[in-house]
């Protein structure tokens, strides 16, 4: 039995750019970097303040709903219903406002948790592949949520409500700063608690987990519920920058934007492995390409045609690594 | 090469040792012939300098334990996998197969280990897959394909549905309908892997008929199975390997059974003399008077019949059996993972619930299972998380993993087992195989258990951790832990255990203790596969007609 | 032996009774009841459906409210009919509501210079995508979830770049050949009904009584069975996606000339109900079994639904997928129970 290298190539710093594990480790941050200094040379009020300040505000639900959609994969699953589940938040929102805001938002966070709670029961307990699972909410989600509002567009008028999507503290807009918390509480969860590596072992070697005893059910419903607990919290804060409830257009094409972060910040579709901070990094690199091409009176194909060449590029990358 | 000592059973050992043209068939004879054949993997040969020869109208048996390469020559001959070096020829003429199809094309037809059929479609569709009769406007004639296989099955006395989709058919009838798909290809070679391990002793008749026919039609037939009296049966000769070596090949009329069981299961002399004795102490342990486990009657349909056992704390308890007889499912069985239509586990005198792993870990069992790369290390994980992951919950505060405890947890093992990794956070994918299988230990022994039940610990390991690995057997033993230990290496098992319980189909077949425990007591039990009359058989006695 | 993962630990062997003939036993008998259900069970809902309200609502049971209903329904059918035999080889291709808006604006923009180009257009194009994401899948390995995940982004982007980010939109040239091909009829029933019944025919024809069928179907129910057997799969995936790429360029061409435009803002989300249906008509998402029949009813039950929700007037148009959505649910979970204990072990 040959001993693999110790350590993988360390030695000469050439001879990583040719690694592909080195691609989905450090891509993703790379590729940011590249994408800030090139707005740096070449785009003019780039790299101001209130640009900065505006591409956070819009990338924020995005983030919000990539780290649960990360966790999900972690654990060798998918949720295509998240788009769904802000819809039904943004449509739960202002028929429970009356009672005040608080039972507004638990509401609206209770709806995520339920949707959750069915993904993962019938994924883990009926046996169901998590595409199809996650397939029926998301084509009845969206119907539900349009039929409790009526179909119609409501307009938020609720002040407490309309300042989480346009307040600040210390500068920083407080959607950014609710996204930089809970990316940093996912990080701790994921790295530091028990459930957090449990979903690691659970999407990394199914099998092993179960013979380890780990509660692999509840693990597997746990973490559906998370993705729609944010999914739902992503909904909400989009409706308070949009200032009305809008369940026909909130969330839609979310799952893919949220796919599109995860996968491209390096995490395995095939599971066992959560990364958290190359999400985020997935999300704003989506973002920022978005922004600098529009920035270059580049129209909107372009950067669509770029993400898919930037999702199979991911994809690729983590195959070979994989494969090896 | 000299006699072996350590296997006297066994004066032939390598192929130095054989006279090459007294075994080897004359290549005119030879319809497929592998020759100096080698496969690697990574991190592991597979196969090294095989070769041997299939004669036309012969039925020839491949034996060999797991991982003696019998499945990766078989996927070599049907094209699955290309050999790194070595030739195959077939009619005399070198070919080479990039594709199974091209292999089938040449007239070589496999039924594999598991059925490899489609569940889901009919019985006739699964038969003609690939090649369904077209009518003339090149659509598939549906009636000849029906007539066909009906015609096909009749011959082999089987009267099945074509239509049926092949899930609602019982494991014996798929197994005949693989056959019927192999030989009804004009093959010259027909391989067989495993083919009767789930038939009825009704359906082994029928497939013996179908073996006699096609040896009357000059086919060539590999037959790989564990059951000795299966082999003496029907096969003319046999080929054995060994840790992907040859070992022999010969005629089987003549051949002692503890003969060939020793050539499969004995220890290479130039290895044995390398690395001394094992790491195991050979010695007894002391055992307590009263069991910490007990089982009795362990029941489960076509893989366990009435199984009985006691583990005492303190004793090495060995679960002797060739492949197949059950030994793996016995312990997954102990360890809640595999299901039970009947039977009881106590343990420390509290009767087992079947509440899964998770209940059997929380009574003290822990299974260190066979296969280490699906069932135990997650490879994603670093050596420390591997180590912890089952007893994570008791290494946490409020669901908050805690650091410091699992350093100290990780640390003590990894200097008592002397895991060798850059540190306790590299990614255990990384690590060697025998470290590997340290980890795993280590994640099981960290629990504390009161039973600690392992499944072939050192295959697939180099030579020194497997000492390290024995050595912490006998230690574990020493420190009154209740070890069940289920090895293919007979050496590892004479030395290890105090007393071994031999399986054999799924049953007990006796118990050695004190003296017995040598080794030629445990080939005579294993060797010592009495036929089973069809009438006794427990599993045709549960058909009420 | 080393096969007992714990996920197929808690099933037993089936009892056999096979060898001899024997009489149907009860738990045959509900098997075969189960296997009619899961095969037939769209098929007698909708007939239920259709029948109740015929006698409920007298404007549903007339020709022209059918005719209206099949037109509608036709399109989806086509991408279906691709989305079928996709998902009956293990597979899933989500870029086919993004390449059926593309074969639209194309068709629309070919059209100018006759039917052929018209169709011709699209049909290369959504093909060759068809073919990336068979690539991909079979060649490169990669998942076809994510593979068609990006083709959908892409062709989405391809169909902005050539409308001028949507600026743009190409018209079909009044009563040209094709035109008359989206909005012709032919004894009452439009040309895409007629078209969508021919593909399905044929269709059919392909899944069952070619050898190509036959080993979409070993692909999709045991990939390594099929590898073992010499099956072709990788030039089996490779071509169903390719079919699927032509089929919904071609409905999107079909829809265009109804439309007689090329419209940039439909076929967000078919795929989704392009799979909706599939699975309603009874074929397994995790492939192997199905059947294109099924598909067709499937698609005709939503487009059903869809009518009557309109029929009734006073309900909110959002129904439809809410009843899709708990029809996906049934439906899954019941071939999910359906399917237990009757797999190999």
């Amino acid at each position: 039995m040959t001993t693999r290298a110790a350590l993988p190539v360390r030695a000469r710093p050439l001879a990583r750019l040719r690694d592909p594990a080195w691609y989905q480790e450090y891509g993703v941050y790379v590729a940011v970097a590249a994408v800030l200094l090139f707005n740096a040379l070449f785009t003019e009020h780039f790299l101001t303040a209130g640009n900065l300040r505006t591409q956070l505000v819009q990338v924020a639900p995005v983030v919000i709903v990539a780290l649960g959609m990360a966790l999900v994969i972690g654990t060798e699953g998918v949720d295509l219903s998240v788009g769904s589940t802000m819809a039904l938040a943004t449509a739960l929102l202002p028929l429970y406002l009356g009672y005040g805001l608080l039972p507004a938002l638990a509401v609206a966070l209770l709806a995520g948790a339920v949707v959750g709670a069915v993904n993962g029961t019938l994924v883990s307990v009926v046996g169901l592949q998590p595409i199809v699972a996650t397939l029926a909410l998301f084509v009845g989600g969206r119907g539900l949520a349009l039929v409790m509002a009526d179909g119609r567009l409501k307009q938020i008028v609720n002040p407490g409500l309309l300042s989480l999507g346009t307040g600040s503290f210390l500068g920083i807009p407080l959607v950014v700063l609710i996204a930089a918390v809970l990316s940093v509480a996912v990080t701790l969860l994921v790295r530091r608690t028990t459930f957090g590596r449990q979903i690691v072992a659970v999407g990394g070697n199914r099998s092993a987990a179960v013979l380890a005893g780990l509660p692999v059910r509840r693990v597997l419903i746990g973490v559906y519920v998370i993705c729609g607990v944010l999914a739902a919290l992503a909904g909400v804060l989009a409706t308070a920058r949009l200032t009305a409830s809008d369940p026909s257009s909130l969330g839609t094409l979310m799952e893919l934007s949220a796919i599109t972060a995860v996968v491209v910040g390096g995490t395995p579709l095939d599971g066992g492995s959560v990364r958290v901070l190359g999400t985020v990094a997935g999300a704003l690199l989506m973002q920022l390409l978005r922004a600098t091409l529009v920035k270059h009176d580049l129209p909107d194909s372009t950067a669509q045609i770029a993400q898919a060449a930037i999702i199979i590029a991911a994809v690729y990358v983590a195959r070979e690594r994989r494969s090896r | 090469m000299a006699p072996s000592e350590a296997v006297p059973h066994a004066p032939a050992q390598g192929r130095t040792a054989r006279p090459e043209g007294v075994t080897a068939p004359p290549t005119g004879d030879a319809v497929l012939e592998a020759r100096s054949v080698s496969k690697r993997f990574p991190g592991v040969v597979a196969l090294d300098d095989v070769s041997f020869a299939l004669r036309a109208g012969e039925t020839h048996a491949l034996v060999g334990e797991n991982g003696a390469g019998k499945s990766t020559l078989i996927k070599t001959l049907t094209g699955v996998h290309r050999p790194d070096g070595g030739e195959l020829r077939l009619a005399g003429r070198p070919v080479s197969f990039a594709r199974p199809a091209e292999a089938q094309r040449a007239g070589i037809s496999t039924i594999h280990q598991e059925v490899n059929l489609v569940p889901l479609m009919s019985v006739a569709r699964n038969v003609f897959l690939g090649r369904e009769p077209r009518n003339r406007l090149g659509l598939i004639d549906f009636a000849r394909m029906h007539r066909e296989t009906t015609e096909l099955l009749d011959g082999f006395g089987l009267r099945v549905d074509p239509r049926k989709p092949l899930h609602t058919l019982g494991i014996g009838t798929r197994q005949m309908v693989a056959l019927a798909r192999a030989v009804s290809v004009d093959a010259q070679v027909v391989i067989m892997d495993e083919p009767t391990s789930s038939l009825e002793p009704r359906e082994v008749e029928t497939l013996f008929r179908v073996i006699g026919s096609l040896r009357g039609q000059g086919v060539a037939v590999l037959y790989v199975s564990h059951r000795m009296d299966e082999l003496y049966r029907i096969c003319d000769r046999v080929t054995v390997l060994r840790d992907g070596r040859h070992i022999h090949t010969g005629d089987l009329a003549g051949l002692a059974r503890t003969r060939l069981v020793s050539m499969m299961l004995g220890r290479d002399l130039s290895e044995a003399r390398r690395t001394g004795p094992t790491g195991l102490g050979g010695a007894e342990h002391h055992t307590a008077r009263t069991p910490v486990l007990t089982a009795t009657g362990l029941d489960r349909r076509h893989q366990l019949h009435d199984v009985s056992l006691s583990l005492y704390g303190g004793e090495v308890l060995g679960l002797g059996g060739l492949l197949g007889s059950g030994r793996s499912e016995t312990a997954k069985a102990l360890a809640g993972v595999l299901g039970l239509d009947s039977g009881d586990i106590t343990v420390g005198g509290r009767k087992l619930r079947r509440t899964g792993p998770a209940g059997a870990i929380r009574a003290g069992i822990s299974l260190l299972p066979e296969d280490r790369k699906a069932e135990g290390i997650v490879p994603g994980l670093s050596v420390r998380e591997n180590i912890v992951l089952a007893a994570m919950p008791r290494l946490s505060r409020f669901g908050v993993v805690s650091r410091r405890k699992q350093d100290r947890v990780v640390d003590i093992f990894m200097r008592r087992l002397r895991i060798k990794a850059a540190s306790p956070e590299q990614k255990v994918g990384e690590l060697s195989g025998g470290n590997q299988q340290k980890v795993l230990l280590a994640r099981w022994l960290c629990l504390e258990p009161k039973v600690l039940l392992l499944d072939e610990p050192t295959r697939g390991i180099d030579v020194g951790a497997k000492a390290e690995v024995q050595g912490l057997i006998d230690e574990l033993a020493r420190e009154g832990l209740a070890v069940l230990l289920i090895s293919s290496d007979i050496e590892e098992l004479i030395e290890g255990a105090d007393r071994i319980v031999v399986l054999r189909g799924g049953s007990v077949a006796g118990e050695l203790a004190g003296d017995t425990v040598t080794e030629s007591h445990l080939l005579d039990v294993l060797a010592d596969h009495s036929p089973v009359p069809a009438g006794t058989d427990p599993a045709a006695q549960e058909d009420p007609r | 032996m080393n096969e007992t993962t714990p996920a197929a630990v808690a099933q037993a062997p089936a009892p056999s009774g096979e060898g001899a003939p024997r009489p149907a036993a009860g738990s045959g008998a509900a098997r075969r009841l189960a296997g009619l259900l899961q095969r037939q069970g769209v098929l007698a809902v909708l007939l239920t459906v259709v029948i109740v309200a015929s006698f409920v609502y007298p404007t549903f049971a007339t020709l022209d409210n059918a005719r209206g209903v099949t037109v509608q329904a036709s399109f989806l059918a086509v991408v279906a009919l691709g989305m079928t035999l996709v998902v009956i080889s293990g597979g899933i291709d989500l870029s086919v509501g993004s390449v059926f808006a593309l074969g639209g604006v194309l068709a629309a923009w070919a059209s100018q210079w006759g039917l052929l180009p018209a169709l011709l257009v699209p049909l290369a194009v959504c093909g060759a995508i068809g073919l990336l994401n068979g690539f991909l899948i079979a060649r490169a390995g990669m998942a076809p979830f994510i593979v068609t995940l990006a083709t959908l982004l892409a062709a989405r982007g391809m169909l902005l770049a050539f409308t001028d980010e949507g600026a743009t939109t190409y018209l079909v040239p009044k009563g040209s050949a094709f035109a008359e091909l989206g909005q012709g009829s032919v004894g009452g029933f439009g040309h895409p009904v007629l078209v969508a019944l021919a593909l399905f025919g044929a269709g059919g024809l392909l899944l069952q009584r070619t050898s190509f069928g036959q080993t979409l179907f070993a692909v999709g129910g045991s990939s390594d069975a099929a590898t073992l057997m010499g099956l072709p799969v990788a030039r089996t995936k490779l071509l169903v996606y390719t079919l699927s790429g032509l089929l919904a360029g071609l409905a999107g061409a079909l829809n265009a000339a109804r439309l007689s435009s090329g419209v940039t803002i439909v076929g967000v989300g078919m795929e989704l109900d392009a799979i909706s249906a599939v699975v309603i008509g009874g074929t397994l998402l995790v492939g192997g079994a199905g059947s294109v029949g099924g598909t067709l009813w499937g698609v005709l039950l939503l487009a059903v639904i869809q009518n009557l929700i309109n029929q009734i007037g006073s309900l909110n148009s959002s129904y439809q997928s809410v009843v899709s959505g708990g029809f996906l649910i049934v439906v899954v979970v019941a071939q999910r129970f359906l399917a237990r204990g009757r797999r190999t072990t």
